[in-house]
């Protein structure tokens, strides 16, 4: 790497392209860039391994969701007797690899032109991302709208607000909200998701079904053997994921916590005033959070600390903020049968007014201490 | 008394640490420096030439703005050179010692006030706001002092103060004909002694909790308009001294440690005395990073280069121990130590861990939470307060608790940054410009 780093600096025949050589030699090696002031000694974490360590706790929901997609498959079709696991999950690794190439190769490749045009280091933002967006949205979305919902929410929300750390919403949500928009997605599943059989439903019993019209019980959703987006059908294995991610203390256990409390008490309360009119009332507050994409946002989305509350109190409320109002549009919105994802988005608005709220008390105290001290 | 739980903060377990109480002598050395730099909220005006003769005691140089503070001459020779760096900034004051000791003595029937000024002991101390050397016009509404250091491999103040210990209620007398309130004394949890006249807190906690500034957020918050000076334990005693003998004294005991250092001991030296006479036959070979004080907030010099104030601390570590580290960031080795459980080491538990000078990554935006507020036990919103610093919004600094904090507060959160920023300096830059502002 050394040999070919004078044509990158300054002067040299690809200095254009500084930036994805230095994103690259970083890559591969450690800088070995010491101190300049302050502290002489550093923490051997930095923001690459953080982010490598989120995709560590996405593994388990992205291998179970690859072999799901492959059980739903040889389901639909009456085979499953007769394939082997190995082959539903090659399958379903075949059927999500090309959306995850180009997720990442649209997401980073902006990412790479943009720190290309603004002299900067190339950031790891899009590291997780780039792999959000496949599991969250339906497994046949075609390609190219994959794309330019890709592009579209890497450029306007993120790059336009100053790229990784200073975007205001999740940037994979907004990917999804995109498609959502644009009418691709009903709720993660283009198929009849239970959420989706649930919004339909009619009468004062409710019993879901499966692919092949099997009832399918709360312990198949907990597992995960139920259609639906890759990455949110097995809450097990989102479990898992949570675990990593708390015990290296990278997501914040106050924002996960509370987003679980607040979708358990929410839930708890619509089923208490159980309506045919909103027919996923009628779920128990378990299967809120087993059924959909609520564990997924709860564990992945809502923790991202770049669009959430940065305050302890903050976060206890954004959290809990989320989870109530999952519900609530799940319930009560039949347009939309989904609503984890959009509360999350909904939060991101919100999340600066509440540390805003939070802060302000601090300086409250502060100023109120100067003036009795006077 | 009370005792005061700090839970926020960390004690990082370096490797080279102090192992016995045992002392030598330094090294003779010829040259000893004094460096402006250590002295912050001073612009020096020379009072001596390079040639002149000098008294251990004798001023070298005055603050612009306040003539009556007084830098002096830790020992006595010729002053060498006036070494000056860009724009003609003094960098450094080297003096050659002629070895006679011949030091000034002051009248202890003095105003205290003008004897600490006259003596050059003033600029030992600092204030809060700021977190400069105090003016001499305005009164402190109180006096903090710390009596114990937690950084990574500090020295024991109480050790370095050693037989001096019967000086510091005197200190404390003459402290307290200069403010109106009080005398506040900080111990670490079972260290603490009373001292006459003063009002002693311990405090049980990881550093910062030797930190004078996060002692003083927990007894007595400093508020907008009200002015404290902090200063050490091993500084008490010294004033102590002056009062009561008429002689300042120069010499201090440096604990010489760290990963680098083959015998890690204190060493007794002179102040100012070069960094080689300290470290002689005791050196690891090897790219080594010398810094005069400890890891987090001290200062880099060079193996010719001079201890610097508060004279009390050599730290030696690895510049690059480990030279392009091949996908550091995939490392499962538990060698590559980290507080965080994002690598291996705290599965193995850690004593004596070995840190160089690398920062192990490149700078980012803040992204991870809590990083700040849990190195920093203060009611103070750092990661907040560290954003109104970058834009140099007045208001919301003032507003966020600036007055409270100095740099090396920040020391241990820069240390633990994911985000790799400079937070000392910008804090500091944040304070310089601050005190530009409203001055």
């Amino acid at each position: 790497m050394n040999k070919i780093k004078p044509q990158f600096l300054p002067g040299g025949k690809l200095s254009k392209l500084h930036s994805f050589y230095e994103g690259m030699e970083t890559f591969l090696f450690t800088p070995n860039d010491t101190s300049r002031s302050g502290a002489h000694i550093h923490d051997g974490n930095d923001l690459k391994r953080t982010m490598i360590m989120v995709l560590v706790a996405l593994a388990p929901a992205m291998l179970f969701g690859m072999y799901n997609i492959g059980l739903q498959h040889y389901m639909a079709i009456g085979q499953t007797a007769s394939t082997s696991w190995l082959t539903m999950w090659t399958f379903g690794l075949l059927a999500i690899l090309p959306m995850i190439v180009v997720s990442y190769a649209v997401g980073l490749g902006i990412e790479f032109i943009s720190a290309q045009i603004h002299g900067k280091e190339i950031q790891e933002g899009f590291l997780v991302t780039g792999m959000l967006i496949p599991l969250i949205v339906p497994i046949n979305t075609p390609l190219w709208m994959v794309a330019v919902a890709t592009a579209f929410a890497v450029i306007f929300a993120k790059e336009v607000f100053g790229g990784t750390g200073m975007n205001i919403f999740n940037v994979a949500l907004i990917t999804r909200a995109f498609l959502l928009g644009a009418g691709t997605i009903i709720n993660g599943f283009s198929g009849a998701t239970p959420l989706g059989q649930v919004s339909t439903h009619v009468g004062d019993t409710m019993t879901l079904h499966n692919v092949v019209g099997d009832p399918i019980s709360t312990w198949d959703a907990f597992m995960g053997f139920i259609p639906g987006s890759p990455g949110e059908v097995s809450t097990l294995a989102i479990l898992i994921g949570a675990a990593i991610l708390l015990i290296t203390g990278i997501a914040s256990w106050r924002v996960m916590g509370s987003v679980f409390v607040g979708g358990l008490a929410m839930g708890a309360l619509v089923h208490a005033l159980p309506s045919a009119t909103y027919p996923a009332s009628l779920l128990n507050p378990i299967d809120q959070i087993c059924y959909g994409g609520f564990a997924f946002a709860a564990v992945f989305m809502a923790t991202d600390p770049v669009t959430g509350a940065r305050t302890h109190i903050g976060q206890y409320i954004y959290g809990f903020l989320i989870g109530v109002i999952a519900i609530l549009i799940r319930v009560y919105n039949n347009g939309y049968p989904e609503g984890a994802m959009l509360a999350v988005l909904l939060m991101n608005v919100f999340a600066p007014l509440i540390d805003y709220c939070v802060v302000q008390a601090n300086i409250n105290r502060r100023m109120r201490r100067a003036r009795a001290n006077k | 008394m009370a005792t005061i739980h700090l839970k926020k903060g960390l004690n990082l377990p370096l490797a080279g640490r102090l192992v016995d109480e045992s002392v030598s002598m330094a090294a003779s050395c010829s040259c000893y420096a004094v460096v402006p730099d250590d002295f912050q909220g001073i612009v020096p005006r020379m009072d001596k030439r390079e040639g002149d003769a000098v008294h251990a005691g004798d001023v070298l140089y005055h603050d612009k703005t306040h003539d009556a503070i007084k830098v002096v001459s830790p020992v006595s020779g010729v002053l060498k050179e006036v070494r000056r760096g860009e724009r003609r900034k003094i960098e450094a004051i080297v003096i050659e010692s002629d070895g006679t000791g011949a030091a000034i003595e002051h009248n202890v029937k003095r105003d205290v006030r003008e004897l600490l000024l006259e003596s050059g002991l003033w600029v030992m101390l600092r204030q809060r706001p700021y977190d400069v050397v105090p003016s001499p016009e305005v009164e402190p509404r109180d006096i903090f002092v710390t009596a114990f250091d937690s950084a990574p491999l500090a020295p024991n103040l109480l050790q370095v103060v050693g037989e001096k210990r019967q000086y510091l209620a005197a200190g404390v007398k003459a402290l307290q004909t200069l403010t109106a309130g009080k005398v506040y004394v900080g111990f670490k949890d079972g260290e603490e002694f009373d001292i006459e006249g003063a009002e002693v807190n311990s405090f049980k906690g990881p550093h910062p909790a030797g930190n004078v500034g996060v002692q003083l957020a927990n007894v007595k918050p400093v508020n907008k308009g009200e002015v404290v000076w902090t200063l050490d334990i091993v500084t008490l005693a010294r004033i102590g001294e002056l009062m009561t003998t008429g002689k300042v004294p120069f010499d201090t005991l440096v604990a010489v440690t760290g990963e680098r250092v083959k015998q890690p001991h204190y060493v007794h030296a002179i102040m100012g005395c070069t960094v080689e006479a300290l470290l002689k036959d005791n050196l690891c070979d090897g790219d080594n990073r010398i810094i005069s004080g400890n890891a987090l907030s001290g200062v880099k010099v060079p193996l010719d280069g001079f201890l610097r104030a508060p004279y009390r601390h050599l730290t030696v570590i690895p510049e690059v121990s480990c030279p392009d580290e091949f996908m550091g960031w995939a490392a499962l080795s538990p060698k590559r130590f980290s507080i965080y459980r994002t690598f291996t080491s705290w599965l193995t538990g850690s004593k004596d861990i070995k840190m160089d000078a690398r920062i192990k990554g490149g700078e980012r935006a803040i992204v991870r939470l809590d990083e700040y507020d849990d190195m920093l036990p203060m009611d103070i919103y750092a990661e907040f307060l560290i954003k109104a610093i970058i834009t140099r919004n007045i208001d919301k600094m003032e507003q966020l608790g600036i007055y409270e904090v100095a740099p090396e507060d920040f020391a241990l959160a820069e240390y633990a940054d994911t985000s790799k920023l400079e937070l000392q300096r910008i804090v500091r830059e944040g304070l310089d410009f601050l005190r530009g502002e409203l001055s």
